[in-house]
C-alpha cells in the first residue's frame, strides 16, 4: 500500500467510526439498567438468614459439593461432530 | 461531563429518569421525626417518582466510596430530593486495635460531598488482623472497653467534624468479664464522648429475649433524650443448644407487632424521632416498605379523635 | 477475658471450641450463639462472592460455588471494609485450588466477572465526542482509555463463555484465544470481544499516540486487521474519553 491508500484507509475507517458513534450515541441515565443486576456485593448492617449452618459446618474435600459440577449452567463444548463436553479443560485444544 | 464526588452538589447536571427535573432546593440537612427506609438501588425509580410516606433515606456508607459509577449518580440524584441518613457498617468502633484511618478518611470524603443529615455507626466490631469480617461482633462491657469506645468515638467525630450517632447492637451471647449494663454503657458514652445515640428497637427486643432482659425496662432506663434516630427491622427466630428461643437480627422479614408495641412505647415516652425501616435481604417491592413507613408515621403522628 | 483475636479465629475456624469466657445467659452450652456470629461471617461473604462472580457461580453451579467461596473466605477475609473491593485474589486462588484446577477458563472467566466490577464503580469520564469534526481532523485527535475501559487477554474463548451464560440463545463457546475489552458506556459496563490488533490499538492510544499514529501500528503489526471495525467499536463502546 502507497501512504496515499494507508493514508484514505484511516480516514475511511475513521469515517465509519465517527457516523456509527453519532447514531449510537446514548444518555446515561442514573436509572439501573436492569433490575436485579447487580454487579458488587453490598455492605449491609444485616448477614441474613441465621437459621442455616454455612459458618459452622466444616469443609468436606470428599463431601457431595464439589460432585455437583455437572448441574451448574456448563461451558458446553461442541467438538469432533458434536460431541459435547461439559466443563472440560480447554488447554489441551489451543495451540502451545 | 465528569461527575467528582467530591464538586459541590449544586450546578451539577446529574441525568434525571425521563419525565423528572432537577430541585433547585438543596435538600435539608436534618433528618425529620418522620419515617424513612433503607435505600436499595432498586427503589431508585420508584422513590423519585412516587416517595409516598418515605420522608427520609439511609444508606450504608461503604457502599457510596466508589470513584465513580452509578451508585455514586443515583445517590447524588436522591440528596436532591431527600434528606439522607449515612450509616456506617464497617468502622469497626468496638475493635481492639486502633481506627482504620484510611477507612475514617473516606468516611470523611462522603460526609463532605454528599454532607448527610446524620452519620451513624455501631458499639460493635468487624475488623481484626484476620481482616474484615463483615459482621458486628459483640464486645464486652467493661471499663476498659469504655475508655476504647469512647476514644474511638471522639476520633471520628474529631475526623468528621460532626456529632455522631452511636446504635445498639442485637447480641446472641454474654460475655463473662461484663461489668457494666448494655444501657449504662451507652449512657456512659453518649455522657463523655457527646455522641448522640441510635435506638434500634428491634435490637433491644433481640437483645432482651436472647439475654433475658426486660424490654420495656431497657427502654425505660435509656437516655431517649440522646437518641437522634431509631431503627425498626425484622428478625428470624432460631433455637438455642437448650432449645431457648434465639432470635437472629437478620432484617429479612417485617417488623413484628411486639417490636412495633414496644416502639409505640418508646415514642410514647420518648416524643417523636426519625425513624427507620430497615430490610437489608430480601428485600420486597418498594410498596412493601412503604407500608410499614405509613405504619410507623401512624405511631409517630396518631391523628387526634376531634370532638 | 475474651480477646478478639481469639474471637475472629474461632469465627472462621468451625473446628475450634467457643472461645473461653462466652456464656449463655442463660446457662448451658453457648455453641449455638457463637454460631450465629460464624455463620453471618460465611453467609455475608459467600453471598458478596456470588454477587460478584456471577458468571463462576453459573458455570461451577451453587453447591460447587458455596463450597469453594466456604474454602475462599476464611483464608482469604476482606482487607478492607468496602465489599465492593471484595475477591481481588479469587481469580489466582482459582487458578490454584484442586478441586477447580480440571476447569483452566475459570479463573479468566472469574477476571472478567471482576472487571466488569471494577468498570461499573471507576470514575466516570465524559465520552470521546467527534461532534463537528471532521474525519481528518479526529485522525489527529489523543483520545485515551476511560477509567472504567479495561481489557483482558486470554487463552481461552472468555468472551463466548459469558455470553453463553447471560445471553439467551447465544452460540456455544469453541476453543480459541480470546481479548476481551470491558467498556462502560453511561453506567453499564459490557463486555466486546476484542478482534485482533484490538489489544495493539488500545495500547498506542494508552500511550498517548494520535489516532491515526495509532492506527498505523496496528496495521504494521497486523496487516489483516479489520481497522474500520476496530475504531468503530472504541468509538461506540465507551471505551474512549477525550485528551485531558
Amino acid at each position: 500500500m502507497t501512504t496515499a491508500t494507508k493514508s484514505l484507509a484511516l480516514l475511511g475507517a475513521v469515517t465509519a467510526a465517527v457516523t456509527a458513534h453519532g447514531v449510537t450515541e446514548a444518555q446515561a441515565q442514573a436509572q439501573e439498567k436492569c433490575y436485579g443486576i447487580s454487579l458488587a456485593g453490598e455492605n449491609d448492617c444485616a448477614a441474613g438468614p441465621g437459621t442455616t449452618c454455612a459458618g459452622s459446618s466444616t469443609v468436606d474435600y470428599q463431601g457431595n459439593a464439589w460432585k455437583f459440577v455437572a448441574a451448574g449452567t456448563c461451558v458446553t463444548m461442541e467438538k469432533d461432530g458434536g460431541r459435547m463436553g461439559s466443563l472440560e479443560p480447554l488447554d489441551r485444544d489451543l495451540p502451545a | 461531563m465528569p461527575l467528582d464526588p467530591a464538586a459541590p452538589r449544586r450546578g451539577i447536571t446529574t441525568q434525571m429518569p425521563e419525565g423528572q427535573t432537577m430541585l433547585d432546593a438543596t435538600a435539608p440537612r436534618t433528618l425529620p421525626a418522620a419515617a424513612g427506609i433503607g435505600y436499595k438501588s432498586q427503589h431508585f425509580a420508584g422513590l423519585m417518582a412516587a416517595p409516598g410516606p418515605v420522608g427520609w433515606l439511609e444508606i450504608h456508607a461503604e457502599n457510596y466510596m466508589a470513584a465513580g459509577g452509578r451508585s455514586i449518580a443515583q445517590l447524588r440524584a436522591l440528596a436532591d430530593h431527600f434528606p439522607i441518613s449515612a450509616h456506617g457498617v464497617g468502622l469497626s468502633i468496638g475493635g481492639e486495635g486502633p481506627l482504620d484511618t484510611d477507612h475514617l478518611a473516606r468516611l470523611r470524603h462522603l460526609c463532605d460531598w454528599l454532607q448527610p443529615a446524620r452519620f451513624s455507626e455501631h458499639l460493635a466490631w468487624s475488623t481484626h488482623d484476620t481482616g474484615f469480617l463483615n459482621d458486628l461482633l459483640p464486645l464486652p462491657y467493661t471499663a476498659a472497653t469504655l475508655a476504647r469506645v469512647c476514644t474511638h468515638i471522639e476520633q471520628v467525630q474529631e475526623a468528621l467534624g460532626r456529632r455522631m450517632l452511636l446504635e445498639n447492637p442485637a447480641t446472641y451471647l454474654a460475655f463473662a468479664e461484663s461489668q457494666m449494663a448494655e444501657v449504662d454503657f451507652l449512657s456512659e458514652i453518649s455522657r463523655r464522648t457527646g455522641c448522640g445515640l441510635l435506638l434500634d428497637v428491634n435490637n433491644v427486643f433481640v437483645s432482651a429475649t436472647n439475654q433475658g432482659w426486660d424490654a420495656r425496662a431497657y427502654i425505660d432506663a435509656f437516655p431517649l433524650h440522646a437518641v437522634g434516630e431509631i431503627h425498626l427491622g425484622g428478625h428470624d427466630t432460631d433455637a438455642d443448644d437448650q432449645g431457648r428461643p434465639l432470635l437472629i437480627d437478620s432484617h429479612g422479614r417485617a417488623v413484628v407487632d411486639p417490636v412495633w408495641a414496644l416502639y409505640a412505647h418508646t415514642i410514647a415516652r420518648g416524643g417523636p424521632r426519625p425513624t427507620l425501616i430497615e430490610w437489608d435481604n430480601d428485600v420486597p417491592p418498594l410498596t412493601e416498605l412503604q407500608a410499614e413507613a405509613a405504619r410507623a408515621t401512624a405511631i409517630l403522628t396518631p391523628v387526634e379523635d376531634t370532638p | 477475658m475474651t480477646g478478639q483475636s481469639a474471637f475472629a479465629t474461632a469465627l472462621l475456624d468451625p473446628a475450634r471450641p467457643t472461645p473461653e469466657g462466652l456464656q449463655n445467659p442463660f446457662g448451658g452450652a453457648v455453641g449455638k450463639r457463637f454460631d450465629v456470629y460464624r455463620n453471618n461471617v460465611a453467609v455475608s461473604l459467600t453471598a458478596a462472592l456470588e454477587t460478584g462472580f456471577p458468571t463462576v457461580c453459573k458455570l461451577v453451579g451453587d453447591d460447587f460455588f458455596k463450597a469453594l467461596a466456604g474454602v475462599y473466605l476464611r483464608a482469604n477475609p476482606p482487607s478492607d471494609p468496602r465489599l465492593a473491593l471484595y475477591g481481588t485474589t479469587f481469580p489466582g486462588f482459582l487458578a490454584r485450588f484442586e478441586p477447580a484446577r480440571p476447569y483452566g477458563y475459570l479463573p479468566d472467566v472469574a477476571r472478567l466477572d471482576l472487571g466488569l466490577r471494577q468498570s461499573y464503580h471507576a470514575a466516570d469520564a465524559a465520552p470521546f465526542d467527534t461532534t463537528g469534526l471532521d474525519p481528518a481532523a479526529v485522525l489527529l485527535l489523543k483520545p485515551r482509555l476511560a477509567p472504567a475501559t479495561l481489557i483482558l487477554s486470554s487463552h481461552h474463548p472468555v468472551f463466548a463463555i459469558w455470553r453463553f451464560n447471560h445471553e439467551a440463545g447465544a452460540p456455544k463457546p469453541d476453543p480459541a484465544p480470546q481479548d476481551v475489552l470491558i467498556a462502560r458506556k453511561g453506567y453499564d459496563p459490557a463486555p466486546h470481544l476484542l478482534p485482533p490488533g484490538g489489544l495493539v490499538l488500545a495500547r498506542a492510544l494508552k500511550g498517548r499516540l494520535t489516532l491515526a499514529e495509532a492506527m498505523t501500528r496496528t496495521l504494521a503489526a497486523h496487516p489483516t486487521a479489520d481497522i474500520a471495525a476496530l475504531v468503530t467499536l472504541l468509538f461506540t463502546s465507551g471505551a474512549l474519553t477525550n485528551d485531558a
